[in-house]
């Protein structure tokens, strides 16, 4: 089996068949987020809109960007790509949501009212 | 090369040996741009969600300024573009030559569509004064904060969206007039930055638009 797609579809027809259905799964699911962010579902706001991001993604990067294909160097840089992105995110919020207790006066931390810690 | 090669492998260029070689170091070569792309935005949108940890209600009160007529009709946009990039480059490696041809200027033209919309835009939100800085409408200081993000993350992804619209445009005109191959990888390169951009919008429209909406 080719990973690179040269034994994909070869007819306008199928080419259109096979893309057409993901184009209908990211227009429903925009339209899914964007009747539940006004849904009253306080801090599942929030997930429920970047989990349907990150499903919309999905559906371009596996289906669009053929990481669906079995070619294991192009799937390995983009796990390798999501592999940073998770370092740079996990060691920032374990920074940001465990710090103590402020010791100097300035310092940011979550809840901190917003005037008193912007300086203008 | 002096040896003439057979019409199917016009799209072959130095150094590959093969089309199928080739094809693997255009994806490879790209995946690894897009990744290096992925951190660029990656590290605005970390220090966004630091911010919006530390001042959560502010970020919602900015949040709910912004026109999410424009944000929603974009996103739309962009997905369709993608679907339209998916066909263009598909039929292209599949040979046929009337579908990328009618496929790559409608890419061109939906980029382009987006990019119109977000002017209208960015001009009602000037009109507003929603720019960081003193005739700021809203009272909380860290809602310009908010929207120093929309400025910048807007922008740059406007950036990415015009080098995009500039780079199909100019395939499409090198494929028009036969002076590359239209099963030229290059196609499937072209082809992953522009979802690429797409998927950076999808992230970024639940961030700038969605939030504080159902307040």
């Amino acid at each position: 089996v080719s990973g690179l797609g040269e034994s994909s579809p070869h007819s306008a027809r199928a080419i259109w068949r096979s893309a057409l259905p993901v184009w209908l799964g990211l227009m429903a699911l925009l339209l899914l987020t964007l009747v539940l962010a006004y849904a009253p579902l306080g801090a599942f706001n929030s997930v429920a809109a970047v989990a349907i991001a990150f499903l919309k993604a999905l559906l371009v990067v596996l289906f669009f960007m053929h990481l669906k294909r079995p070619d294991p160097l192009l799937r390995m840089t983009g796990a390798a790509t999501l592999l940073w992105l998770f370092f740079l995110f996990t060691l920032t919020m374990a920074d940001i949501l465990d710090r103590k207790p402020p010791t100097q006066p300035g310092t940011l931390t979550p809840g901190t009212h917003q005037s008193a810690a912007i300086a203008r | 090369m002096s040896v003439s090669p057979p019409a199917m492998h016009e799209a072959l260029r130095e150094p590959w040996h093969s089309l199928h070689r080739q094809r693997e170091g255009v994806g490879f070569g790209v995946w690894i741009f897009l990744g290096s792309e992925v951190m660029f935005f990656g590290g605005a949108l970390m220090v966004y969600t630091m911010y919006r940890v530390l001042y959560p209600g502010p970020f919602a009160e900015a949040a709910r300024e912004t026109n999410i007529w424009y944000g929603s009709i974009n996103t739309a946009v962009l997905l369709t573009s993608s679907l339209t990039m998916a066909v263009a480059s598909e039929a292209a490696q599949a040979g046929l030559r009337r579908l990328p041809l009618w496929c790559l200027p409608a890419t061109a033209a939906l980029g382009v569509a987006f990019l119109v919309l977000k002017g209208f835009e960015y001009n009602e939100d000037i009109t507003k004064h929603l720019m960081p800085g003193d005739n700021f409408p809203l009272h909380a200081p860290a809602a310009q904060i908010f929207w120093a993000f929309y400025w910048l993350l807007t922008g740059v992804h406007a950036l990415h969206l015009t080098i995009g619209i500039a780079m199909v445009a100019f395939f499409w005109v090198q494929a028009w007039r036969n002076t590359r191959q239209l099963t030229s990888p290059a196609f499937e390169g072209l082809a992953l930055y522009w979802h690429l951009v797409d998927v950076v919008w999808i992230f970024l429209y639940p961030l700038i638009y969605l939030p504080g909406r159902s307040m």
